[in-house]
């Protein structure tokens, strides 16, 4: 019999360091996409309340303790470190993705620079603070990102683009660690 | 060119793709001029538009967006299973 080793989407690709950025791989354990069926979006934000969770409205995450429900589009959220509770099967589309998403932490002075060079979103605090989420376009890849902290990003990416995903992540921590430590000035 | 996405906010054109005009279906399934008009045919406006627009790499929701061809003004959007057509 085969011994199957587990092996994370980016293992050998990261942990990746440029100047003060740093990036890194998370283990967000299971992850079930939740699109409650026609009529059945109450049902559903209530059964996860139960769960001390609830239904996030577009760009939100709702933690409690290590889970946490985030919104990932038209009526369709994740919930993430926890199992679906009995029941939610019936009022939901259900679908375990625990293995499909490569998550990433960018952190560190310049860590929205590295993203404004690989995704439109507006970035600027009063508009995408700590605590949202957004579905956008980084590098022409679809990602989820997460602003967990002032200078700290989660990034989710399809597990199948996970090399593309780090590479280009790289290449610009890369060359914003490098404008911020050159001698002439300018960012 | 930004749009403004119901749900998401302001967003770049790129996480769009235009899906065409926004046109209310016509009623009953036989074949007739509204149907010709709904499948084939298509004004070319100066002034407001409405159209189709999925925002596949955001939320994934059909917009049905209100634009003017000749300001280059985008002046809203409403998801389209809010009631698409005019």
């Amino acid at each position: 019999m085969a011994d199957l080793v587990e092996k994370s989407p980016c293992a050998g690709l990261v942990p990746v360091a440029a100047g003060a950025l740093r990036l890194s791989e998370i283990a967000l354990g299971p992850i079930t996409s939740v699109a409650p069926y026609k009529g059945q979006a109450a049902a559903v934000a209530a059964m996860l309340g139960a769960q001390g969770l609830g239904w996030p409205a577009p760009g939100q995450v709702i933690a409690q303790g290590a889970a946490r429900v985030q919104w990932f589009g038209l009526d369709l959220a994740l919930l993430i470190g926890v199992a679906p509770g009995a029941g939610l099967a019936d009022h939901a589309a259900l679908a375990d993705q625990s293995d499909g998403w490569a998550v990433l932490r960018l952190e560190g002075a310049g860590a929205g620079d590295v993203l404004a060079r690989l995704t439109p979103l507006d970035l600027r605090e009063s508009i995408f603070g700590v605590g949202q989420t957004a579905r956008s376009d980084l590098g022409h890849m679809a990602a989820a990102i997460t602003r967990v902290e002032a200078e700290a990003y989660e990034i989710m990416g399809f597990r199948s683009m996970a090399g593309t995903l780090v590479h280009e992540m790289a290449a610009a921590m890369t060359r914003v660690a490098a404008r911020r430590t050159s001698p002439a000035k300018g960012r | 060119m930004r749009l403004p996405c119901p749900l998401c906010g302001a967003r770049d054109i790129r996480e769009f793709s235009h899906m065409g005009a926004a046109l209310a279906r016509p009623d009953g399934g036989d074949w007739g001029p509204d149907w010709n008009d709904y499948l084939h045919n298509r004004d070319n406006p100066a002034g407001q538009t409405e159209e189709l627009w999925y925002h596949g790499q955001g939320c994934g929701g059909w917009l049905v967006v209100t634009r003017d061809t000749v300001r280059h003004e985008v002046r809203g959007a409403r998801l389209a299973g809010e009631g698409a057509g005019a």
